[in-house]
C-alpha cells in the first residue's frame, strides 16, 4: 500500500496536484466493495449468485453489448496506447497502482473482447494481448471497475475521446448478468425503485422531516417559506437527492432552494412518489434500472400536474436529466415548453438573479473565503443555462453574487478538467474509504493550494455523493468535515426575503417570463 | 457472522448492522458498542433510544438535524449539538448510532 500524502498542511510549500507518483503494483488489488446479497441481485432482475455457465453468459453479453452500443465497441477497438491517459484519473495519481491507469482499467476488459470478437485475438491470441476469460479475470473486473467513479476526466485528455466510464458501466452490466452485483448500487436501486428513493423514505417520514425543516425556516426568518409535498396543481415539480432530506450539508441547500421559490412566489412541490434524483442505474450501466427510475419522475409529474420539472443539486442526476431524461421517459410534451426540460436549480437562481429578483447581502458569507468544486458528472456529461460551458460559468456566478470572497482552484482541476471527489460511480460505500481518501487527494492538494494562496476555507459543490465524500475524508486532510458547503447554502444565508405582505402580491408569472 | 449474546447468537451483515430488527436488547447494544470502540454513557443511551423512538414511528432513522434538535430540546444545547454528536459517535450519529440502536445502515448518498 502507498503511503497517505497528507503531510501538506496550511504554509507549507508549493503543491503540484497532479504530480504522477511512484508506480505501486498491486497496490489496490486487495479492496474491492461488498458482494450483493441474493436479494439485491434479485430484485433488479439479475441471477442470485455466480451462475454456473459465467463464462458463455459473459461472452455473450459483451458481444450483445458492442452490437447495441456502437460507442463501446469504438472504444475497444480504436486506442492506440498513446499513454495520454496514464496520469490522468484520480484513482492512479492518489494511490500509484498501475490499474488504475485508464488504459489499464479499459484493457481488462479489452484484451478479452479482443479474445472473442477479433480476428486476430481469436487466432493469434498472443500476437494481441487477447486473453481467455477466466474467473480470476472476472475478479479483477469486480475490483478495478470498482476503483473506477466513471469520471470521465481521462475521456478529455484522451485524443480519441474513448471514455472509460462506458467500459465501466458496460463491464458492471456484464458481471451482474453473471451474478456478481455490487451490494451498494444494487441495494439502493431496489429500494428506489420499491419506496422511491435511494435512503428508504416513506412518505410519512418525509413529511415529518419537511414539516420539522418548515419549523426551522420560520424559526429562522419569521415567515412560513414551505416545503409543499405532493401538492397537486402546483407549477413546478422538484426532484431532488434523498440525501438532501437526510444529510449535511445537504439540508441546508434544500433550504436554499425552498427561499429561493418563496422569494420568486413560485407554486412548488416534492413528490413521494419520485422523491430521488440519483439514478445509480446509470453506475451499473442498466438501461432497463434507469429507466425504470425515470419514469417514476415521468409518473410524478403527470399525477401532479406540474407545468415544470427542476432538478435540485445532484452531480450524475443531472447529467441523466440533461442528457437522457427524454429518451428514458419522454417525450414531456404535457410540460411547459417555454422552459427548459429540465431545469437545473442553478439555472432557475441565476436566472431570477440576471432579472434582478434575488437580493442578497453578501456580508452574511463573510466568514467563508469559497471556492467550487466541479463535479464531474455536470462538468464532463451536461450543460447549464443554453450557452457553452454555462455549467461552469453559471454556479460560479450564483456563488460570486452571494458571497463576497470567491477564487477558483488550479485550472488544470477544475472545469472539464476537475477532479472527482473520489465517491463517485456507486463508490460511496464505507468498505472503500481507503480509496476513496487516497483518490481525494489531488483535490484536496488543489484546495490546500488556494487555500495557502488566498485563504480560502470552504468549498461548495453541487452534488449530494460529493458533499458527503468531502464531508468525510476532508478530516483526513487537515479540514474540518463541515468545511464543504451547498451552492444553495450559501445562497441560503445571504438572501433577503421580502417582508411577507410584499411577497403576498407576488405572482411567479410576472417574476420569471 | 453474528453477535454473541449470553450464548445466543445474533446475526448480522459484513458491516455489524444485525439482520433482524427484532434481536435488538440493551445487552446487543453493549456488545456492539464495545466492537465500535465506544463507552456507553447516559448520552449515548439517550441518543440511541430516541433512534428506536423514532424508527418505531417512522420505520426509518431520523435526519441528523431532526435527532440533534431533538437532544436539544431534552438535554440542552451543550448536548444537542451537530459537533457533540460526533464526540459521542465518531464515525457519525446517523450510521454508528444505528448500528448501536439495531437499526438498518441509512443508504443513498449519505
Amino acid at each position: 500500500m502507498v503511503e497517505l500524502d497528507i503531510k501538506h498542511k496550511r504554509g507549507s510549500e508549493p503543491l503540484d496536484p497532479l504530480a504522477i507518483p511512484k508506480i505501486a503494483c498491486g497496490a489496490m488489488a486487495d479492496l474491492k466493495p461488498y458482494p450483493a446479497h441474493a436479494q439485491h441481485n434479485t430484485d433488479l432482475g439479475f441471477p442470485a449468485e455466480l451462475i454456473d455457465n459465467w463464462k458463455e453468459v459473459a461472452i455473450a453479453k459483451i458481444g450483445e453489448l458492442a452490437k447495441k452500443n456502437r460507442a463501446f465497441k469504438v472504444y475497444l477497438d480504436i486506442c492506440v496506447k498513446c499513454g495520454a491517459c496514464t496520469d490522468k484519473c484520480h484513482y492512479f495519481l492518489g494511490t500509484g497502482d498501475p490499474k488504475n491507469m485508464p488504459v489499464a482499467r479499459q484493457d481488462l476488459l479489452r484484451s478479452v473482447y479482443r479474445r472473442y470478437f477479433t480476428f486476430a485475438g481469436k487466432y493469434f491470441p498472443w500476437l494481441v494481448g487477447a486473453k481467455d476469460l477466466t474467473k480470476e479475470i472476472l475478479d479483477e473486473w469486480y475490483t478495478y471497475f470498482h476503483q473506477c467513479s466513471q469520471c470521465r476526466r481521462c475521456s478529455v485528455f484522451c485524443p480519441y475521446g474513448i471514455d472509460t466510464a462506458e467500459i465501466s458501466m458496460a463491464a458492471r452490466e456484464v458481471l451482474n448478468s453473471v451474478g456478481m452485483g455490487q451490494k451498494y448500487c444494487n441495494e439502493i436501486i431496489a429500494k428506489a425503485e420499491k419506496i422511491g428513493n435511494n435512503l428508504g423514505l416513506n412518505p410519512k417520514a418525509l413529511r415529518a422531516t419537511l414539516e420539522d425543516l418548515e419549523e426551522d425556516l420560520e424559526d429562522e426568518t419569521g415567515q412560513k417559506v414551505r416545503l409543499p409535498l405532493d401538492e397537486k396543481g402546483a407549477d413546478i415539480l422538484l426532484i431532488t437527492p434523498s440525501a438532501d432530506f437526510f444529510a449535511e450539508p445537504h439540508i441546508d441547500g434544500l433550504l436554499g432552494y425552498a427561499k429561493v421559490f418563496h422569494q420568486a412566489g413560485a407554486s412548488w412541490t416534492i413528490s413521494s412518489y419520485a422523491s430521488e434524483a440519483a439514478n445509480f442505474g446509470m453506475f451499473i450501466g442498466s438501461y432497463e434500472n434507469m429507466r425504470e427510475l425515470s419514469l417514476r419522475i415521468r409518473k410524478a409529474a403527470l399525477d401532479l400536474g406540474v407545468k415544470r420539472i427542476i432538478f435540485g443539486e445532484c452531480g450524475h442526476a443531472w447529467r441523466v436529466a440533461y442528457s437522457f431524461l427524454n429518451t428514458l421517459a419522454g417525450p414531456f410534451d404535457f410540460l411547459d415548453q417555454n422552459y427548459p426540460i429540465p431545469q437545473h436549480i442553478i439555472e432557475y437562481t441565476h436566472d431570477l438573479i440576471q432579472k434582478g429578483e434575488l437580493k442578497f447581502d453578501k456580508s452574511k458569507n463573510d466568514e467563508f473565503r469559497v471556492t467550487f468544486h466541479d463535479s464531474c458528472n455536470v462538468a464532463r456529461g451536461s450543460g447549464m443555462g443554453g450557452i457553452k460551458g454555462g455549467q461552469f460559468t453559471l454556479p460560479r456566478e450564483v456563488l460570486k453574487a452571494c458571497c463576497n470572497h470567491y477564487f477558483d482552484m488550479d485550472r488544470d482541476t477544475i472545469k472539464e478538467s476537475t477532479l472527482c471527489c473520489a465517491g463517485g460511480g456507486g463508490l460511496l460505500t464505507d468498505e472503500l474509504m481507503d480509496l476513496r481518501i487516497k483518490g481525494a487527494s489531488p483535490r484536496m492538494k488543489a484546495l490546500r493550494q488556494v487555500s495557502n494562496e488566498n485563504g480560502v476555507t470552504h468549498m461548495a459543490a453541487i452534488c449530494a455523493i460529493c458533499k458527503t465524500q468531502f464531508s468525510k475524508i476532508m478530516p483526513k486532510y487537515d479540514y474540518e468535515m463541515d468545511d464543504v458547503l451547498s451552492v444553495h447554502q450559501l445562497v441560503s444565508n445571504a438572501i433577503i426575503l421580502d417582508e411577507p405582505e410584499q411577497n403576498d402580491t407576488k405572482n411567479e408569472d410576472s417574476v420569471e417570463k | 457472522m453474528a453477535y454473541d449474546v449470553n450464548g445466543t447468537a445474533v446475526e448480522h451483515d459484513e458491516e455489524g448492522y444485525i439482520t433482524n430488527l427484532s434481536d435488538w436488547s440493551k445487552e446487543l447494544a453493549d456488545i456492539i458498542s464495545k466492537a465500535e470502540e465506544i463507552e456507553m454513557t447516559d448520552e449515548h443511551w439517550a441518543v440511541v433510544n430516541f433512534l428506536r423512538e423514532y424508527y418505531d414511528e417512522y420505520q426509518i432513522a431520523p435526519a441528523v438535524r431532526v435527532l440533534v434538535k431533538s437532544i436539544k430540546k431534552s438535554l440542552g444545547p451543550d448536548i444537542g449539538n451537530n459537533k457533540y454528536m460526533y464526540e459521542l459517535f465518531p464515525y457519525g450519529p446517523a450510521k454508528q448510532a444505528c448500528k448501536i440502536a439495531g437499526l438498518p445502515k441509512p443508504t443513498g448518498c449519505v
